[in-house]
């Protein structure tokens, strides 16, 4: 048996007329293994709603192929696939109460009364909605609603579990303490799962591996840490990240000893060749425009840094937001301290190379981040 | 609204009762000419103090309509068993083909879908008249005038489009995700119209089968023209009440009565569906 439970290969998705429609979804690959959770990140319109329904079976493949378990399943009736799925809307049966509505998933498994109870009870109690099993939709909240057809989907043992935007309605410090455990859940059971979520703590906190999509494109499909540590293009840089990473236009000039990058207002950041491997320094050279980026808890303050002017400084409770005016556009710091400056003071600012992540200007492709070559 | 002054409440309640008599007392009226005779109803001036008979509801019930040039037959508990058997079948007909026709328009988009459902929805706002002589010649080369069957297709023409237009919109309200977790959770598309499709619209399509039943049973024209007496509604058979020696108001009056009073049962049984009905919206999540 493969070990691998979907296989996305070559997929489109257009909503009309295959090549004259929207274009939702653009030559998708991906494969997920078994045991694996995935997280589809994106903004609205960004492809990953319909790939995920896609894998259900509640839209039409328009090319390319999707296969469960080894077999192709893109033709197949949702039925016969074995999905669970939680839905955005919630989609409860409103003449069921929460309880039927849960135990209505396992009708198909035939397992008797008293199990199908104790799986019941069991899924109540790790979505803290024990209290209201006997309501019905109509009369329970948003959030309790999404926690029932969570549990729906979750008690299934489906082959894959599809999770869109599971945890949306929910008040974020019952989302914080949900995450854990509903990881706990798949994890402990071996389930293989795939949640589409705009929410990047979610993402992070529950995914083996991101896939993130934009304007219907995979933009980089991989473990959370690489995605922070090594996105592979300015999209997924700039997407991932909260604040989010700075990212100035530079023109670049070299020689034997130094790198010099050149930004707006004349601003010159400049670098000891050494700083970067030889690699990276061919490949720099070899462009003329770059975008640099870096994260805004990478910036560091300094005496001999680049001139910088406070424009916002912010105290969040437990660490400093500085929005600092540079070459021509805006810098944000993260400090870990309470930050005393005035608004218009004067700062040095100082980029550390090994944080810095070059893109290319065009292709907004990943260069090299800090010392290494994408 | 219980920040209403008294007064508003005053004024309200006045409003509301002249709405009620405007529209009650027509029907009030005629409930009380149909216990009189055609002597008391033509009196001058109208009064309400008579002594009630029962002799319109017998003369409809027998058969036999006395008038003054002499004894008529009519055939008025004929029409009106011609009336709920053409409705009922009819709207049982219309449910039958409209119900899944409504679900696929309101569920998938297939090519001409749109126009497939505006063609039958004009057959609603084509004055009937205008396909009435073509509809009559075809009917005789088809064997189909004076013909139950033929009537009832033809009242299609007034139940279907109500159907399935109504009934779609209440498909349209339902959730599709609502369909697709039944369906996700291991059931056939039909499955999922018979077990959350149809109890989610049921009260959409009472309410719709509902009218449909109360145009049928108003329909006039096309009975009239594609039937004869002994299949003909009461709507045409209530014309035998003008006779040569005058309109008869008191049999017309308890001929109205008796014919009224179906659909205003149903339509009160079915209240409360309809109610329902029009708050189905208020399920949603």
């Amino acid at each position: 048996m493969t070990d691998t439970a979907l296989l996305i290969r070559d997929v489109d998705k257009f909503y009309g007329p295959v090549d004259y429609g929207v274009h939702a979804v653009k030559k998708l690959n991906m494969d997920v293994r078994k045991g694996e959770i995935i997280a589809l990140l994106g903004s609205s319109g960004c492809g990953k709603t319909s790939t995920l329904r896609m894998i259900a079976g509640f839209e039409a493949v328009s090319r390319g192929t999707i296969s469960l378990g080894g077999r192709e399943v893109q033709t197949f009736a949702p039925v016969r696939r074995n999905v669970a799925m939680a839905f955005e809307g919630y989609s409860l049966y409103p003449p069921l109460t929460v309880r039927e509505n849960i135990a209505f998933a396992l009708k198909a498994s035939k397992l008797s009364q008293s199990v199908v109870d104790d799986k019941v009870a069991g899924i109540a109690k790790l979505l803290e909605i024990e209290d209201i099993l006997g309501r019905y939709p109509s009369s329970i909240s948003g959030g309790q609603q999404q926690r029932a057809s969570l549990g729906r989907a979750l008690i299934r043992d489906a082959s894959l579990h599809l999770l869109d935007e599971p945890m949306g309605q929910l008040e974020p410090q019952l989302r914080a303490v949900l995450r854990g455990r509903i990881k706990h859940y798949i994890k402990e059971r071996g389930l293989t799962a795939i949640l589409v979520t705009h929410d990047q703590t979610e993402a992070n906190a529950l995914a083996d591996r991101i896939a993130v999509m934009e304007g219907g494109v995979l933009q980089q499909f991989d473990t959370p840490q690489k995605i922070k540590e090594r996105p592979a293009n300015l999209f997924t840089g700039t997407f991932v990240g909260e604040p989010p990473m700075n990212v100035f236009e530079a023109s670049i000039t070299g020689s034997e000893t130094r790198v010099s990058f050149g930004l707006k207002d004349g601003v010159r950041l400049e670098y000891p060749a050494s700083d970067f491997s030889h690699a990276v320094r061919d490949a720099l050279m070899k462009r003329q425009k770059v975008v640099l980026g870096i994260r805004p808890y990478s910036v560091r303050r300094s005496a001999d840094g680049v001139a910088g002017r406070v424009a916002v400084n912010q105290w969040l409770g437990d660490q400093t937001h500085i929005a600092a005016d540079f070459a021509g556009g805006t810098m944000v710091l993260v400090e870990h301290d309470r930050t005393e400056l005035a608004v218009g003071q004067p700062i040095g600012i100082r980029l550390d190379p090994s944080s810095l992540h070059v893109f290319d200007g065009d292709s907004g492709k990943a260069i090299s981040h800090g010392e290494e070559l994408a | 609204m219980d920040t209403m002054s008294p007064v508003e409440r005053v004024l309200r309640a006045l409003a509301l009762t002249l709405v009620v008599v405007f529209f009650m007392f027509p029907i009030f009226w005629i409930f009380l000419m149909s216990f009189q005779t055609n002597e008391t109803i033509l009196s001058i001036p109208p009064s309400i103090v008579f002594s009630p008979t029962l002799s319109n509801y017998a003369a409809l019930i027998t058969g036999k309509l006395q008038t003054a040039a002499g004894t008529l037959d009519i055939a008025f508990m004929r029409n009106l068993g011609n009336s709920i058997f053409l409705s009922v079948t009819s709207v049982a007909v219309a449910l039958v083909l409209g119900v899944p026709a409504a679900y696929a328009f309101a569920r998938h988009k297939f090519k001409g879908s749109e126009d497939i459902a505006f063609t039958l929805l004009s057959f609603r706002f084509a004055p009937p008249l205008l396909v009435l002589l073509p509809l009559t010649q075809y009917f005789q080369w088809l064997g189909l005038s004076n013909t139950y069957f033929g009537l009832i297709w033809v009242y299609q023409l007034i139940c279907l489009p109500l159907i399935l237009w109504i009934v779609r919109g209440y498909f349209e309200d339902i959730s599709a995700d609502v369909e697709y977790a039944y369906r996700i959770a291991g059931h056939s598309w039909f499955a999922t119209f018979r077990k959350i499709a149809l109890p989610l619209a049921g009260p959409g399509i009472a309410a719709a089968g509902l009218l449909a039943f109360i145009f049928a049973w108003n329909n006039f024209v096309f009975a009239l023209v594609l039937a004869s007496a002994d299949k003909q509604p009461v709507t045409v058979g209530a014309l035998a009440f003008i006779t040569s020696s005058g309109i008869q108001y008191g049999q017309i009056a308890s001929a109205i009565v008796l014919s009224v009073t179906p659909t205003l049962a149903l339509a009160l049984y079915a209240q409360r569906y309809l109610v329902e009905g029009l708050s189905l919206g208020a399920v949603k999540g």
